[in-house]
């Protein structure tokens, strides 16, 4: 029985854009002002669940058919891989690296080898969350 | 060349391994493995001419500089001597391995790996210099060996054998990093070359003879020493191959070199000599003494691994005793490290051979009971000269290596009567005595060994297969052994010189300067002499009481099971078990407001108390911000809430009210201006409103009675204790300042060193990485932990609708 929530629907439909390009926004912005991997990948969460809850599970699966816990594995070895790769380059493990880089369409940009530790962290976090709300969710 | 990446090597091809077995399936995956010991050997054999005068070799490769933790591979005689027997016994048993192990029904990969696995621990043991790398290496070996001997992890005999040997090994392994860390506090290194030369100034530190006993734990459980030593027949559950390695040429014998790299340290003690020497001495005896009660053809073989391991052991003791006598008796004692290092060289070589041999008789015959055997002789030619020739090696007769080692032996207990330190004069009689009933006994197992097997009456209808000899593929290693051992009694002094001496100027340098200085020649025939009296009387004796074996044998049953150290061992494993099970079922009660209880008044008791203890009751009110208009608003919504949920008739008012005490803490977080935490918090709020919705539907349904809450003075009490805690922390928090505050670290060195903005971020990402990658490590179990929560149990609800 679902009674009829077109509104709620219909609202989503914009709003998860608008959550999903924050959530983006924040996670890049992080090193520098609020944000980061842990709340960019809490905020994806939260545009996933509320896609969730106003259509249904199956619904969700079919539009993004992602395996959440391979999700997790891959962002635990993104951080992993980015904390020993600063082994190769002789000095201790966990050793970040940034610079300045003019880029095309940014310009003046810094990266930062922090991001990339920080885009595990948004995976592990997403691919985790995710995991949970979905088995709680489908389990009868 | 950095030899100290070669340790690696072993590791680094096992990679490879299991993508070769899955592959390359026609070819048997231990060919690719035979390369890398045979590399090895070849490469560490060219550093003879570096040791043979003395000389050493150091490489270094840095791990954690920050706390002076680096891989040190120091290789000077004895550690080479060591890594020679590592590669070469190990080549050979992978070429042994190839035949042994068949390539359609093992899963070869997973051996492989573990053995590869074992060879680096094992090299790194022996080259290491740096303490806490030498106890890293140790444990991998505890692991490795665990992993081979559960090989065949579906019988319980060898997950038995694998877990005794872990639990008695990491046991002995852990004291052993105690005693190092001791030594380290003592000497201010972690490095042996750097301790050895305080080695006087050590002895008068009240740490000392702790380090020492802690050590010993280490060597002694290793080495399966006595008391230790019930893990090792249990090891023999392992694969053939793994027993001739592990358990004869490598992992037993780290005890003893630990003992040997150690001795220049620990020897000027006359503790450390008493407690080597006799623990060696009486390990020796009782592992010959209970080798002839075994049935088991390993069985008899892993307790005379005992037996010669304590004989090894109280030679390295007795080599100690170098140290305290400068120029008395000057020709006695320098032989007991000499002997000790040339026997332990024979007894890889023989031992090795022997097990080899078992591993031939169990693979043609589908048996290893002695009482079944017999007879062989002629259907096994080739097997039985081998184990005839390893075993009157391991009896100590000419014309095989043991002999000579074992005349040094008796040389070196007879000579530790007339030493008159540390109350020898008067116990020192035992040595010779226990030694030569030792000695009998091994003459009388080692016989028991070939001729009950390879002699007498053949049962061809007990054996579960007809008996054929091995192919020649599994015969190579233990012939080529085998020749070793002849070859060894025939050119005693080129091995002393290459292999020996180098070693023994490595366990004695307050002795000799160089190898050459060490003037023993070895030599089969050594006059009449005490010695050669007490050899005649093994010879006769044992052989008397070889012959009439079958009639006291039986007097072994007299010994009671109950009572035995395996008993023991049993009992232990079993008390803590129930006991452990017991005492956590008292608490674990299944409620989670028990835990919460638990916890709760656990964070009462500890706060409370430090601030107690350190007298930090410090409650200022001065320089405190006003409190504004919206800040009251927010609180009175946040107790408000709180209330709510305290006196809530549903569940979902419950929930609600939750979301409304965490939304209003985040608005504080606004005020405060921390937008992170703010942002953090609202996300997590909403998300966890949310799965609390979700789960909603699974709760159980508390009755209407259950509902209405009672009031309980003992859960209020630790409620009431929390809050004061918490506010009595944050109040002299603020009020005490004993050390600027941290952020001002932060603001400095963020931007200038990270390259970053936000404090909050940088210091996840970078200041505190291993926080973060740890955190989401265990975010990532914590998910899979729901997973096979929920999954299992759908799966098991499923089962039941099947069974219906």
């Amino acid at each position: 029985m679902r009674t009829n929530d077109v509104m709620l629907q219909t609202a989503t439909k914009v709003v998860t854009f608008i959550i999903l390009m924050f959530a983006v926004h924040i996670f890049f912005a992080g090193h520098y002002t609020p944000g980061g991997g842990f709340v960019g990948g809490l905020l994806t969460t939260s545009a996933i669940v509320l896609l969730m809850l106003s259509f249904d599970i199956s619904t969700v699966k079919k539009i993004l058919p992602i395996n959440y816990v391979t999700m997790t594995a891959i962002g635990l070895l993104i951080a992993l891989a980015t904390a020993s790769g600063a082994i190769i380059f002789d000095v201790p493990f966990f050793t970040h690296a940034f610079g300045y880089f003019d880029l095309p369409l940014f310009g003046k940009t810094s990266l930062h080898s922090a991001m990339l530790f920080d885009a595990g962290v948004y995976l592990v976090v997403v691919g985790v969350t995710m995991t949970i709300i979905q088995t709680i969710g489908e389990d009868e | 060349m950095s030899f100290v990446l070669l340790i690696f090597l072993p590791l680094l091809a096992a990679l490879f391994v299991p993508l070769l077995f899955k592959k390359v399936g026609k070819i048997h995956t231990g060919w690719f493995v035979l390369m890398v010991p045979v590399a090895l050997f070849s490469y560490y054999v060219s550093l003879l001419p570096t040791t043979i005068h003395g000389g050493n070799l150091v490489s270094e490769f840095q791990w954690i500089p920050s706390l002076d933790i680096a891989f040190i591979a120091y290789i000077d005689g004895l550690s080479l001597l060591f890594t020679l027997l590592i590669t070469g016994i190990g080549a050979l048993v992978v070429l042994y391995s190839i035949f042994y192990l068949d390539k359609h029904r093992e899963q070869l990969h997973n051996f492989y790996v573990y053995l590869l696995m074992f060879m680096t621990a094992m090299l790194g043991i022996v080259q290491s210099d740096h303490l806490i790398t030498l106890y890293l290496f140790w444990e991998l070996t505890s692991i490795s060996s665990f992993l081979l001997i559960g090989y065949w992890y579906t019988r319980d005999r060898s997950r038995f054998g694998a877990l005794k040997s872990m639990m008695i090994t990491v046991f002995g392994g852990l004291m052993m990093l105690g005693g190092f860390v001791l030594l380290s506090i003592m000497g201010g290194t972690y490095s042996i070359r750097e301790l050895i030369p305080q080695a006087t100034e050590l002895v008068s530190h009240d740490f000392f003879i702790w380090a020492l006993v802690l050590v010993l734990f280490g060597a002694f459980t290793k080495s399966a020493q006595f008391p230790f030593y019930i893990w090792l027949p249990d090891a023999m559950e392992a694969p053939t191959p793994v027993s001739a390695y592990l358990h004869s040429a490598t992992m037993v014998k780290a005890g003893l070199y630990l003992v040997a790299r150690l001795t220049p340290i620990f020897a000027i003690s006359g503790t450390w000599m008493w407690l080597v020497a006799s623990v060696g001495l009486f390990t020796m005896f009782w592992g010959s003494f209970f080798a002839l009660k075994q049935k088991d053809l390993k069985g008899i073989l892993a307790f005379s691994t005992v037996s010669q391991l304590g004989l090894i052991m109280s030679l390295l003791g007795a080599s100690a005793a170098g140290y305290h006598i400068d120029n008395i008796a000057e020709t006695t004692f320098k032989y007991a490290g000499f002997a000790a290092i040339f026997h332990l060289i024979n007894h890889a070589v023989f031992k090795g051979s022997l097990f080899m041999i078992a591993g031939i008789v169990d693979h043609e015959t589908g048996t290893r009971d002695i009482r079944k055997l017999g007879g062989l002789m002629s259907l096994m030619p080739i097997s039985f000269t081998v184990a005839m020739i390893g075993a009157f090696s391991m009896a100590g007769l000419p014309p095989f290596g043991g002999f000579l080692s074992k005349e040094m032996f008796l040389t070196a207990m007879l000579s530790l009567t007339e030493f008159d330190l540390f109350s020898m004069d008067v116990w020192g009689i035992l040595f010779p005595v226990v030694a030569w009933l030792g000695s009998v006994f091994t003459f009388i197992y080692s016989f028991y060994f070939v001729f009950h097997t390879f002699a007498g009456e053949h049962k061809p209808d007990q054996l579960p297969k007809p008996a054929h000899e091995a192919p020649i593929g599994m015969l190579i290693s233990p012939v080529f052994l085998a020749l070793l051992v002849v070859v060894i009694f025939f050119i005693p002094n080129l091995i002393g010189d290459w292999l020996v001496k180098p070693a023994v100027l490595a366990m004695q340098p307050f002795l000799y300067d160089s190898p050459e200085e060490i003037k023993i020649h070895v030599s089969a025939w050594h006059g009449f002499n005490p010695e050669f009296f007490m050899t005649l009387g093994i010879f006769a004796i044992g052989f008397l009481m070889f012959w009439t074996l079958r009639k006291w044998q039986k007097s072994y049953d007299l010994f009671p099971e109950a009572i035995s150290l395996n008993a023991l061992y049993d009992n232990m494993v079993f008390l803590s078990d129930t006991g452990a099970n017991r005492f956590s079922r008292i608490y674990m009660t299944g409620f989670i407001r028990s835990y919460l209880v638990y916890m709760f008044s656990f964070v009462i008791f500890i706060v409370l108390g430090t601030l107690f203890l350190t007298d930090a009751f410090a409650i200022d009110f001065t320089n405190l911000a006003p409190v504004g208009f919206y800040e009251i608003v927010i609180l009175i919504a946040l107790v408000g809430s709180t209330f709510t949920i305290l006196f809530s008739k549903s569940r979902l008012t419950g929930i609600i009210a939750l979301g409304a005490v965490g939304y209003s803490i985040a608005l504080l977080f606004v005020i405060f201006r921390a937008p992170d935490l703010a942002l953090t918090q609202l996300v997590i709020e909403t998300i966890s409103v949310a799965l609390f919705l979700l789960a909603f539907y699974h709760l159980p349904q508390i009755s209407r009675k259950e509902e209405r809450m009672r009031f309980r003075f003992g859960n209020a009490l630790v409620a009431i204790g929390v809050g004061v805690t918490v506010t009595l922390v944050a109040l002299s928090s603020l009020s005490q300042k004993a050390m600027p505050s941290i952020s001002e670290f932060y603001k400095e060195t963020v931007y200038k060193e990270a390259g970053g903005g936000n404090i909050v971020n940088v210091i996840l990402v970078d200041y505190r990485g291993f926080d973060t990658l740890f955190e989401i490590a265990v975010l990532a179990i914590t998910g899979i932990g729901i997973i096979t929560m929920i999954k299992l149990r759908l799966t098991k609800k499923e089962d039941q609708h099947e069974n219906k």
